[in-house]
């Protein structure tokens, strides 16, 4: 392998790896930027959708369109549901009492998964052949090549969704000044919920792509990925949507890059170094806003 | 609403108080018997399939009988992982009245127990732990006499498998993709590495990965570019599998080794990838009666999900226990009593041999060290139908 | 009840010291008496411990105001700076364990001024991750600084074994007396009350003079410093020592500990780490449910009373005394 093949593959790694970084900071950093919260349940959210997978995929192996609609869907509900039931009534208590309910319903879902259905990782069966595609000399499997597409046709629909309508209207009024867009006439409870269905509809996305990528599901496999992609997007400018985009690849770029050294022992605290690098020159993150002080 | 939560408080406070006095009371007509382990948490299927492994067979003497006329009643303890946890809870099994016990499951935890459970004598067969330091410890030159295990140590089989490698697959260059902070992986890792250079196999690459890393394009890329003859993953099963599926899918096509962790394998990665590797195994599952017998029954009871290396090795380790508890019991000598715990251990050592364990059908002779000498089997996976098969490939 | 108000600090303190060490006495005698089993005593120990940690951290948290997730990284540092400092010196472990302890923790502290320093420029949740971000590389590094630099000092995944194992019972609750002696003294004085303006309000502090930057700092440092104390207890506790035990789920465990006891609250931290630490020990009986029913716990706790056990209500050194005496304090504060 030549070197110039060698670094378009690393690349390549690192896109995919990075895309799926990205897909899931997106989901912290809409929470955050809405109502304030670290939701640490957002991984274990992932983990179900791909237990969900897994299941549709092992009984229904010929119908992966269904096993993707019911993850999503599953993931959707699952996320609103928490919402209303465990951080809707803690709405005017201090932030980090919600940070610590939002750590027990993590404990929860994880717990809960590995007493329904075992600790062991469940392989989840293929949702299309994975190939290798040959492109002058360079070898990229489909994996990779689905991954990236998703994850980009996703990103750009969110940015539609923020950007456009009425109901991204509302969340970015929502999460500018809460209550002033409330006496604007938005509906708070609406808006926050939607904003919770589509941040778990992206989990519900990235848990297929996960599960395309990596094939197992087991209740523990969020934790990693979470501290992760909450790095991203705290790196990005948490509450930002194109910071945790790019925060997503930052990540992805610098574990790969690092790994391709041969500083693989070293990969996570490179990873934890730059972010704090990042934040002592610009606090707020890459793409997050400044906000002043008012006195 | 403040003085309900003080009035709980108390009141757990005092449930805790009181739960001390009934720590140290013994029942004269069981034998108990500890099991110590991760039964929750990331940990939880190595404990579990441990806890079941020996759970069954102490299951099946007491069917037969039990240990003179005595049942053994097991005793376990979730420690969720965590060292402090699994100090605290043997503190709580010895409160508990147990007179041997099958664990920690992973080494630093066993370490740590092992601590406190020499100093009082307290037999222990750990079914999983492998470093060479559960046994013997190289600062102050102590063997822990009442230590034994049913596994091998990780130099053992790491240095096997690189002779392996040069000697019947004739390979000069060789990658190792290892888990990083994880003593077992990283334990057999060097050991690998140094049985390569004494070979004169050249380690072209030597990458890590950190737990909770689901994807390994990058350091598999560097490994591709290094173009070796063999790559040695001493990891765990699930993500072993993760790790060959994704070599295969981006081009790796040279032969992978594994440890004694690739047991169970053959759920997590396609027959096409895995056809042609080799792993140490303690073992050849299904290769005698026994085994068939105990795989049979073990999925039977607790599914497919626990039935890994140390689900055998565990069962094994509570056969050791109970000759122990033979010869202590044959010796009248009285349970909760120094010369109990004494009787176990020396019956452990003389009469182990005796044991027909399922993964070690020439019984348990345990070396000066305590640790078993046992063959190193290598497996290798044959694709039967699209089905990944461990096939017996030779005993080495 | 009401004359006590009036008598002199030193003799109040006097009077919590002579109490406390009657408990110390009282909880010996049950151990060597054997009424308190082993199994309880080494759970008493890891009560101790945790206690330190959450007083520490609530330093942090309560009194600052701030969100600090680097226990796990400083009680590392302060648990191997002990844990190497006593497996070297040739002297009797017994007699030299405070100088380990107290040596754990000005390492600690040490890297708590090295960090607190551009890490306290941030707020709020940027502050939480960074400092959550130190303390997994401190994991790292002393994963894998002996292989880096071809030294043996930390052993990385091999553990770090035979510390002298030299916490007990008495030192452990000693040192939850110091810890929170210490805070307390501190928290009362000119710079405690520095520390709570801050929190209150960071721009009206500065603009009485305050230096926000020295009074951060030392509030971290401080925090740093007790749960590198909390660390060294630990080395001495489990006599071994693995980086994986300090990892970001040990600075969330800790933190649990100080919003559920209520952060501002010192005798908070100090019940709640009681509880959170005896409960699990006691959900043994649900078994397979355990970790489910402590995970419902802790959200029912925190929907039903989000500000903790203890409110964020401040104590004096009587507190721990009152509590257990019931509603009497209470009154007399209001």
């Amino acid at each position: 392998m030549s070197t110039l093949s060698l670094i378009i593959k690393q690349i390549i790694n690192a896109l995919q790896l990075g895309s799926i970084f990205a897909l899931i900071a997106l989901g912290y950093s809409m929470v955050y930027g809405i109502i304030r919260l670290l939701n640490f349940a957002h991984c274990d959210i992932i983990m179900v959708g791909a237990y969900i997978s897994w299941y549709f995929m092992t009984n229904f192996a010929n119908m992966p369109y269904l096993a993707v609609a019911a993850a999503i869907f599953g993931c959707t509900l699952l996320g609103v549901a928490i919402e209303k039931v465990a951080y809707t009534p803690l709405r005017g208590s201090p932030r980090i009492s919600l940070l610590i309910t939002a750590i027990g319903v993590s404990y929860l879902l994880e717990n809960t998964a590995q007493l329904w259905l075992g600790a062991a990782a469940k392989s989840v069966p293929p949702f299309f052949k994975v190939t290798t595609l040959s492109f002058m000399g360079l070898s990229v499997s489909t994996t990779s090549v689905v991954t990236i597409a998703v994850v980009t046709v996703s990103m750009t629909a969110l940015t539609l969704l923020v950007q456009k309508t009425k109901m991204g209207r509302a969340m970015r009024a929502v999460s500018e000044d809460s209550q002033t867009a409330q006496l604007m006439g938005t509906n708070i409870n609406a808006t926050i919920s939607f904003t919770f269905a589509i941040g778990s509809a992206l989990a519900g996305i990235g848990s297929v792509l996960y599960c395309c990528a990596y094939n197992q599901a087991s209740p523990t496999m969020g934790s990693m990925l979470g501290l992760k992609a909450f790095v991203a997007a705290v790196l990005g400018g948490i509450g930002s949507i194109p910071g945790a985009i790019v925060g997503g690849f930052v990540i992805g770029l610098t574990e790969v890059f690092v790994s391709s050294i041969g500083l693989s022992t070293w990969k996570d605290a490179v990873v934890f170094l730059i972010l704090i690098i990042v934040l002592l020159v610009k606090p707020t993150g890459l793409l997050g806003k400044q906000v002043n002080e008012k006195v | 609403m403040k003085k309900i939560f003080a009035i709980i408080l108390s009141a757990m406070l005092l449930l805790s108080m009181t739960a001390c006095g009934g720590g140290g009371e013994k029942e004269a007509e069981t034998i108990k018997v500890g099991i110590l382990g991760p039964h929750t948490g990331e940990l939880a299927v190595y404990g579990l399939a441990v806890r079941y492994g020996a759970e069954m067979y102490f299951k099946q003497v007491n069917d037969a009988g039990g240990v003179n006329g005595k049942m053994i009643e097991v005793v376990n303890y979730d420690d969720q992982g965590d060292a402090t946890m699994a100090v605290t809870g043997f503190t709580s099994l010895v409160d508990d009245g147990i007179v041997a016990l099958v664990g920690e499951v992973t080494t630093g935890n066993c370490r740590a127990v092992v601590d406190e459970a020499y100093p009082i004598n307290m037999p222990m067969v750990t079914a999983s732990a492998t470093a060479t330091s559960i046994t013997y410890d190289e600062e102050t030159k102590t063997v822990f006499k009442n230590v034994f295990r049913t596994c091998f140590i990780d130099a053992y089989q790491g240095s096997k498998m690189a002779d392996f490698a040069s000697k019947e697959l004739g390979a000069k260059k060789a990658a190792v993709l290892y888990l990083s902070g994880d003593d077992y992986t990283q334990g057999l890792a060097e050991a690998f590495e140094a049985q390569c250079k004494e070979m004169g196999v050249e380690v072209v690459a030597k990458e890590a990965f950190s737990k909770g890393d689901k994807d390994f394009n990058a350091q598999l890329t560097t490994i591709m570019a290094a173009n070796p003859d063999v790559v040695f993953l001493p990891n765990y099963y699930e993500d072993d599998g993760m790790i060959v599926t994704q070599a295969r899918a981006l081009g790796i096509k040279c032969t992978l080794l594994g440890g004694d962790g690739w047991a169970g394998i053959e759920k997590y990665a396609s027959a096409a990838d895995l056809a042609g590797c080799y792993y140490a195994s303690a073992y050849a599952a299904g290769s005698t009666a026994e085994l068939k017998a105990f795989e049979e029954a073990f999925v039977a009871a607790y599914g497919e999900d626990y039935l890994n290396m140390f689900a055998a090795t565990a069962y094994d380790a509570a056969m050791v226990v109970v000759e122990g508890l033979k010869a202590a019991e044959a010796k009248g000598a009285k349970a909760g009593e120094e010369d109990y715990k004494q009787a176990v251990i020396d019956g452990i050592d003389q009469n182990a041999g005796n044991v027909k364990g399922i993964t070690s059908p020439s019984g348990y002779k345990f070396d000066e060290y305590n640790n078993p000498e046992k063959d190193v089997v290598i497996m290798t996976i044959k694709d039967v139908e699209g089905v990944p098969t461990p096939t017996y490939h030779m005993n080495y | 009840m009401k004359t006590r108000k009036n008598l002199p600090l030193i003799v109040k303190y006097l009077i919590v010291a002579a109490v406390y060490a009657l408990f110390l006495l009282a909880g010996n005698l049950l151990i060597k008496n054997k009424v308190i089993g082993l199994y309880y005593t080494k759970v008493l120990m890891v009560v101790a411990i945790n206690m330190i940690l959450a007083v520490s951290l609530n330093i942090g948290t309560g009194y600052l105001g701030q969100l600090p997730l680097g226990s796990a990284g400083f009680m590392a540092v302060g648990a191997y700076a002990s844990a190497i400092f006593m497996r070297k010196v040739p002297i009797d472990p017994k007699l030299i364990f405070p100088v380990g302890i107290i040596l754990g923790g000005l390492v600690s502290g040490l890297f708590g001024l090295i960090i607190g320093l551009p890490a306290l420029r941030l707020k709020g949740d940027y502050l939480a991750i960074i400092t959550l971000g130190f303390a997994e590389i401190i994991r790292i590094v002393i994963l894998n600084i002996d292989k880096a630099l071809g030294i043996t000092l930390t052993y990385g995944a091999a553990n770090l074994k035979n510390i002298p194992k030299t916490t007990t019972f008495t030192n452990a609750f000693i040192w939850v007396f110091i810890a929170c002696f210490l805070i307390k003294a501190m928290m009362n004085s000119r710079h405690g009350r520095a520390i709570l303006s801050i929190r209150d309000n960071e721009i009206a502090a500065e603009s009485c003079g305050i230096n926000l930057t020295f009074y951060k700092t030392m509030a971290f440092v401080v925090y740093a410093f007790f749960t590198g104390v909390g660390g060294a207890l630990y080395a001495g506790y489990l006599g071994i020592l693995n980086p994986s035990g300090f990892g970001f789920a040990k600075s969330i465990d800790i933190l649990v500990i100080v919003v559920l006891g209520g952060m501002g609250s010192m005798t908070g931290s100090v019940i709640s780490s009681a509880v959170l630490t005896i409960v699990p020990e006691l959900l043994r009986a649900f078994s397979d449910y355990r970790m489910i029913v402590y995970s419902l716990l802790l959200i029912i706790v925190m929907i039903f009373r989000p500000t903790g056990l203890m409110g964020t209500k401040e104590f004096n050194p009587r507190g721990i005394m009152d509590f257990f005496m019931g509603r009497k304090k209470r009154k007399e504060e209001r």
